[in-house]
């Protein structure tokens, strides 16, 4: 399994997590239904703004989801900031993780590393978590 | 219409509890209250509620609308439903570090 993203989203979800940065960033990139190709940067809203968590806002994700809906989308990246951990799912991450055909995609924004340096996609699947290539398009 | 002992809803399924209903995204459902709908969706999709529900609540990381808003903020599960009424399950997008 591969993910093939275009540089410049990869750009917009690193200007995400850094403004967000201390706390969590995270957002979607949708893309339309089947093509597993992820063409619109949707950044949202960590309802938690927290540096440990985060959390689509309520009204937030019925209205990503109308508008998937609407325009034969779906989300083909989720993705978020650990900002003081590897960029790799935590047990939460996995537990929470609800849309199997998607990339999970994570960023880790600490300090101790060189910025932009880590940036790794994963498929979280009934609690089984798979590291894929990320190819630049 | 209003406060039927059975009113007839639609059911949204969100891709991960299609599983549960054949791979139908909208079901149709009856029940007077909320969690009526819930035991009726059961009924018909066995499993669909333990997936919903934990100890007779609403899970933390499971999002129910009715028309649109937020179950949590009208009434939780406990809300009487009309005729019509389009219920949405939304999985909370979420995690951590």
């Amino acid at each position: 399994m591969v993910l093939h993203i275009s540089a410049q989203l990869v750009a917009q979800i690193w200007d995400e997590a850094e403004a967000v940065h201390p706390d969590e960033a995270c957002g979607v990139i949708a893309g339309t239904i089947g093509s597993d190709l992820p063409t619109r940067h949707i950044p949202m809203v960590n309802a938690a703004h927290s540096p440990t968590f985060y959390e689509f806002e309520s009204a937030d994700l019925l209205r990503l989801y109308r508008e998937f809906d609407d325009r034969d989308e779906e989300p083909v990246v989720i993705y978020h900031s650990h900002t003081s951990t590897e960029a790799h799912p935590s047990r939460t991450d996995i537990a929470y993780a609800a849309e199997p055909g998607a990339h999970y995609v994570l960023v880790s924004t600490r300090e101790e590393i060189a910025s932009r340096s880590e940036f790794r996609s994963f498929r979280i699947v009934d609690g089984v978590v798979t590291e894929e290539e990320v190819v630049l398009i | 219409m209003s406060n039927s002992d059975n009113s007839k809803v639609e059911v949204r399924i969100p891709t991960i509890l299609r599983p549960y209903t054949g791979g139908a995204k909208l079901v149709s459902a009856q029940g007077s209250t909320l969690r009526d709908v819930i035991s009726d969706l059961d009924a018909s999709h066995t499993g669909l509620a333990e997936r919903l529900l934990d100890g007779g609540a609403l899970r933390r990381f499971i999002n129910l609308y009715v028309n649109d808003e937020d179950v949590r903020f009208i009434g939780g599960l406990d809300l009487v439903l009309k005729d019509g009424d389009s219920i949405t399950i939304l999985p909370a997008v979420a995690g951590g570090c």
